[in-house]
């Protein structure tokens, strides 16, 4: 579904602040595989989500989504094949218009639009039995504008929008990283449901080593722009933190710090 | 009795500015673009349309190639912009300084071209402001319904959420950079069409006409705005507000001369009254802001990135 090839990147080459993001990335991602990320501060997870997005160019290598090479077509074509949801929950949505309109928008993803009406009356009724499965009460709010929802609400919105047109590939870079735990833990209930449901091949990143691994069906670690541990299966479910530490340890040849990772242990 | 025989005068010139205003509504409030060159385009409308009525076009024609004009000076921007990477406010100023050639060169090199109310049928006039006011109130119904219809179309809604929202429209698969070449041009050819209309009220069209009309237009949005999100914070409503705004504005500024202001002041004026139309806002913000207690909540803590405490 996705194939990563000795993908490099560098911030601000050539000066005093380049800074190696992305060292000879590989990876592949079979179809329905739901991959959680997590890895150390400056390790290239969100930068590694961002090249799949196509939000600038890799130095070299290739990313392929389905067959498709996508290295070099820009963001709002390659938007057609992925759900993104971001960290910041004020980013995926419309502050200023309708709950339903940013719902329209979304059900157009990849699609030519035209000047056709933009919501039709049978997506309405549509849209508000998916709001109602949310149970956050927002079914009676499709007018209402997405701007006075709160983060978790509009996190929450976000998602549906990266699922309501099935996404090849669904990108989650942290994105209950700036929630509280309650609405977070919803938020994560959420994803899986949807995950299941609609058998979406899924990146999420995590600061949680917990959430990662208590979802998805592979985890995967990074450091200085490459992944250092990749366990799947069986290996995966049994995983332990203090397991999953020793392995960074011995993959990287340095201690793990992530102040936030560490933080929420 | 001096005020109340301007009254007329300023109903129809203001009706005008206010169709100004709602091309720079588009730009300003819904692509988030502060948009120079309107100084320019709204300048092109007169130009086109004199130049025309005085080669003998008929007046719809002359009209259509003004917003046509405009259209154009819009899409220029727009590339300088979207295709050229330069920022929109620069992008802006150097249409409207390429838009001053090309003005002077459209006037045949002259200041200014006169129309003659009685060789040509002209929608309006200052002579007769009953049918100015009609004329330029039947054009702005035009174009209010026509924006109407196109901000709900799934075309319009890109538009809307390409201002709002950049990141998640390019993650929703919309070509923003196409997206504010197509606002631009709407919001230009609109200038452009007030100004053809402007350029008949007045009989000339002028090679320093237009300058400061971004910060009339600025006048007319803030005045309408702060009444109509009051009563209805929607599309239509918003647009009615901005030609009230725009009535308004000719209304205070008719009283003002009338009062003795010398008229070199009046750019200054227009200027004032944008500038306490952001500060009042933005200082009563920060008057409120003192009294409050200071709360450290969780999401503030973890959060570093700024920007988006606006939740």
């Amino acid at each position: 579904m996705l194939k990563i090839t000795n993908l490099q990147k560098t911030f601000n080459p050539g000066t005093v602040n380049a800074k190696t993001a992305l060292s000879g990335l590989n990876l592949t991602l079979e179809d329905g595989d739901f991959v959680t990320v997590i890895g150390g501060n400056g390790a290239g997870k969100s930068t590694m989500l961002n090249a799949i997005a196509g939000v600038w160019k890799p130095d070299c290598g290739t990313i392929e989504i389905d067959g498709v090479d996508v290295t070099n077509m820009p963001e709002h074509k390659r938007a057609q094949f992925l759900g993104r949801v971001f960290q910041d929950p004020m980013k995926g949505t419309s502050p200023d218009m309708e709950i339903a309109e940013n719902l329209s928008i979304a059900a157009r993803r990849g699609t030519k639009r035209k000047l056709v009406w933009g919501i039709k009356k049978a997506e309405r009724e549509q849209y508000k039995q998916l709001l109602a499965t949310l149970e956050l009460g927002l079914e009676t709010r499709l007018s209402s504008k997405v701007g006075l929802l709160s983060g978790g609400q509009r996190q929450a919105v976000t998602l549906l929008m990266a699922t309501l047109k099935r996404p090849k590939l669904l990108l989650l870079d942290e994105h209950t990283a700036a929630l509280d735990p309650k609405t977070a833990s919803k938020v994560l209930e959420l994803t899986d449901k949807l995950v299941n449901e609609n058998h979406l091949t899924t990146l999420m990143i995590t600061h949680n080593m917990h959430d990662a691994i208590a979802h998805g069906n592979r985890l995967i670690m990074m450091h200085e722009g490459r992944i250092v541990v990749d366990v799947s299966g069986e290996e995966k479910k049994k995983l332990t933190i203090s397991q999953l530490l020793g392995l960074f340890e011995k993959a990287s040849g340095s201690e793990f710090t992530n102040d936030k990772v560490m933080l929420s242990k | 009795m001096a005020f109340l025989n301007a009254l007329p005068g300023a109903v129809a010139e203001g009706l005008i500015w206010g169709l100004m205003a709602i091309g720079v509504y588009i730009s300003y409030k819904i692509l988030d673009i502060a948009d120079l060159s309107v100084d320019g385009s709204i300048c092109t409308g007169g130009c086109v349309c004199a130049v025309m009525l005085a080669n003998g076009s008929p007046v719809w024609l002359s009209v259509v190639a003004a917003f046509l004009a405009g259209v154009l000076a819009g899409i220029l921007t727009g590339l300088l912009h979207s295709a050229f990477g330069i920022p929109a406010i620069l992008a802006g100023i150097l249409t409207q300084l390429i838009l001053y050639s090309v003005n002077l060169s459209i006037l045949g090199s002259k200041s200014l071209v006169a129309i003659d109310p009685r060789a040509n049928n002209l929608l309006l006039h200052m002579s007769n402001n009953p049918r100015s006011i009609v004329s330029a109130g039947l054009i702005i119904i035009a174009v209010i319904i026509l924006l109407w219809l196109f901000f709900y179309t799934e075309v319009g809604l890109t538009l809307k959420s390409t201002g709002d929202n950049p990141d998640m429209s390019r993650a929703q698969g919309i070509n923003v950079k196409l997206n504010k070449v197509i606002g631009l041009a709407i919001s230009n050819g609109i200038v452009a069409l007030a100004g053809s209309l402007l350029a008949q009220y007045k009989g000339s069209a002028n090679i320093n006409d237009g300058r400061g009309a971004i910060v009339i237009g600025l006048a007319a949005i803030y005045i309408g705005l702060s009444v109509s999100t009051k009563i209805k914070p929607n599309f239509v409503v918003s647009l009615i507000g901005v030609i009230g705004g725009g009535i308004v504005y000719y209304i205070i500024y008719n009283f003002v001369v009338l009062l003795g202001l010398k008229t070199d002041y009046l750019k200054m004026l227009s200027a004032i009254i944008v500038a306490l139309f952001l500060a009042v806002p933005y200082l009563k913000g920060e008057y409120f802001a003192k009294k409050q207690p200071i709360v450290i909540t969780d999401s503030s803590a973890e959060n570093s990135t700024g920007g988006d405490v606006n939740a």
